[in-house]
């Protein structure tokens, strides 16, 4: 068996991050990295080759522009087969995650999903941490057989300095099967960068806040504090009231100050903001939650202690 | 007449796990279990399109010994039956294994209309058996799913996705997964929890449903090795005061003294 390492996202970004430590696994191999593209009209299948990309494997097809699981797996087949890869490696989004998956079942193989670290053991097996139990726990889990494919969140590798690489293009021929999920429309989505990932303060909002206007005590409270406003899940997927919300399914944010308000601390939310120096919580529920992992704990109403403390902040101010 | 199966797992219930405090372990033993939370969304969903015509809802789990009390919950919302796979030789099998012994008691249990799980199992968070059972299967996956409704004969979802909504459709049979926000499942009435203890349960072993438990599980392919919580080293000071007032103003020093104000 080769010794390889194939890397795969849709998401540009996230697959340079994975280039770099494709490069890493596949220098203690022994082995060479490559990359699969797929879309439709790519220019610049050349410029992966400086992350350290010996073979760049193009699938370019107008069936291909967008995203779909099934083509995708075609092409992805494709690849394994021109690259012959030990190792496996998918940017995990949502898309990224049912491609793996659907792959992996193809390749009658395991998959490690959202792998926050990895390495290759002393057997030549793939060892990952990753979040377990909605994200309390890090499980270190390997995979026994090969190839090993692990699924990498956004942000879990540094994005490498692009070198002095040279490599090849490859064009693979797939044969796109007729679709048969067929999409008939497509809602773009607002969802900007909240700039919370290295924000140093931030105030967040749950379903405590009763109304969409009511968010406006926090905010002013962000103006005092300089801080950024962030939520729960619910308060963005639920209601909408913001495009973004942090925990194990959104933003995970790392701020010297952290205050939850009307959050009643649920391990998907703790699990992204458990890197917070410190976290402060509101709460009108002396049991919520979020008291247990908090530093500073009020109960109390937040439409009662929102304006005072914004008043009593001010006067610390001067 | 749509015949719908649905995946659910039993995990323990994570608000009750505590975690050893010297090894960092979770304890799991001995913790009450119940259906992951979006695959009881999953079964909502089913539900619903169950009334919203005509059909038969049937659940379906890989489990252990306490899945057939976790799936009373199933059958108490409104699942007609109940069927579980339940073989010590298969514990801690993986995705693939799992995947694999789905496939052969969907195949048992005969033609259906649509397979509905939910997007991820909360306690392996793995995200994968709804996809893997529809490339075993042949069929179609439409994942990330927040709203639906059938057809004649074809499926119309929205796909929650992190850029678009992404409006589908598909010929039936089909696997979907649901997301967290398809709906809020209902809590059953007492009536319906007595009625759920008459309904059929079955529980089948892995030769049950044709397949040999050894080669199922030399097939898993990933194994945990460990699972610790990571260390939470927090204050936890819980500010007391007689007026509300003077909590926040003690609450206004603490931010002080802890240099937020500091720029
Ligand atoms: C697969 C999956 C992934 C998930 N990922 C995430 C995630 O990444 N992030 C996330 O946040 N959630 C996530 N969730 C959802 C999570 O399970 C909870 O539903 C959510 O975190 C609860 O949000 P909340 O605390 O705002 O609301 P609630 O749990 O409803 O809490 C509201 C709190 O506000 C308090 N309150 C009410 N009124 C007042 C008042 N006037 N003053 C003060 N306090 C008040 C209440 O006491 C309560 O504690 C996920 C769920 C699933 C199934």
């Amino acid at each position: 068996m080769a010794q390889n390492v194939l890397a795969f996202s849709e998401d540009r970004g996230l697959l340079i991050q994975l280039l770099g430590k494709g490069k890493e696994l596949a220098d203690s191999l022994g082995g060479e990295l490559n990359v699969l593209l797929v879309g439709s009209n790519i220019s610049d299948s050349g410029e992966l080759a400086q992350y350290g990309s010996k073979k760049t494997l193009v699938a370019d097809d107008p069936g291909f522009e967008h995203f779909s699981v099934e083509a995708y797996k075609e092409a992805f087949l494709k690849a394994v087969e021109a690259s012959d890869p030990r190792i496996i490696l998918i940017g995990a989004t949502k898309r990224g995650k049912e491609l793996a998956a659907r792959v992996a079942a193809a390749l009658d193989t395991g998959c490690m999903t959202e792998c926050l670290s990895l390495e290759v053991d002393e057997e030549g097996n793939l060892v990952g941490e990753r979040l377990t139990y909605a994200g309390s726990t890090i499980a270190t889990e390997v995979s026994r057989r090969a190839p090993h494919i692990a699924t990498i969140p956004s942000r879990a590798f540094e994005t490498p300095e692009p070198g002095e690489g040279v490599g090849e293009i490859v064009t693979l021929d797939v044969s796109i099967p007729e679709p048969r999920v067929k999409v008939v429309e497509r809602r773009d989505k607002v969802k900007g960068d909240m700039g919370l990932e290295g924000a140093p303060i931030i105030v967040s909002a749950g379903r405590g806040f009763k109304a969409k206007e009511d968010l406006k005590l926090l905010e002013e409270l962000a103006g005092v504090l300089e801080a950024k406003v962030g939520c729960s899940r619910p308060i963005s997927a639920d209601l909408g009231w913001m495009e973004d919300w942090i925990g194990i399914s959104g933003r995970k944010v790392s701020p010297k100050f952290y205050l939850a308000c009307g959050i009643s601390g649920t391990i998907q939310h703790v699990a992204g903001i458990r890197d917070s120096q410190i976290i402060v919580s509101i709460n009108e529920d002396a049991n919520a939650n979020i008291h247990e992992i908090s530093d500073y704990s009020l109960v109390g109403d937040l439409y009662t202690v929102l304006p005072a403390l914004i008043k009593a902040l001010k006067e610390k101010i001067g | 007449m749509a015949r719908i199966i649905v995946l659910l797992k039993d995990i323990v219930d994570l608000t009750e796990m505590k975690v050893d405090p010297e090894t960092r372990q979770p304890k799991t033993e001995g913790v009450k279990r119940k259906i992951s939370e979006v695959d009881k969304r999953a079964l909502e969903t089913a539900i619903k399109l169950k009334e919203s015509g005509e059909g038969e809802v049937i659940a379906l789990s890989m489990g252990g010994s306490g899945t057939r009390t976790a799936l009373l919950a199933a059958l108490a919302m409104g699942a007609d039956a109940a069927y579980i796979i339940n073989d010590e030789a298969l514990a801690g099998v993986d995705a693939l294994a799992t995947s694999k012994v789905l496939k052969a008691a969907v195949e048992k249990l005969g033609d259906y209309d649509l397979i509905i799980g939910g997007e991820m199992a909360l306690d392996s968070l793995s995200a994968q058996v709804c996809p893997r059972l529809a490339e075993l299967l042949g069929l179609p996956q439409v994942t990330y799913v927040k709203e639906i409704e059938l057809g004649e004969g074809t499926l119309r979802a929205v796909r929650d996705l992190e850029d678009v909504d992404e409006v589908v459709e598909v010929d039936l049979p089909a696997v979907v997964a649901v997301v967290r926000e398809v709906n809020e499942p209902r809590i059953p009435s007492l009536m319906n929890i007595m009625k759920a203890k008459r309904k059929p349960t079955e529980e089948w072993d892995a030769e049950a449903v044709g397949l040999s438990a050894e080669e199922v599980k030399a097939s898993s392919s990933v194994e945990v090795l460990k699972v610790e919580a990571p260390k939470v080293d927090r204050k936890r000071i819980v500010i007391k005061a007689d007026t509300i007032e003077d909590a926040v103003l003690q609450l206004a020093e603490a931010i002080v003294s802890e240099g937020v104000l500091e720029r």
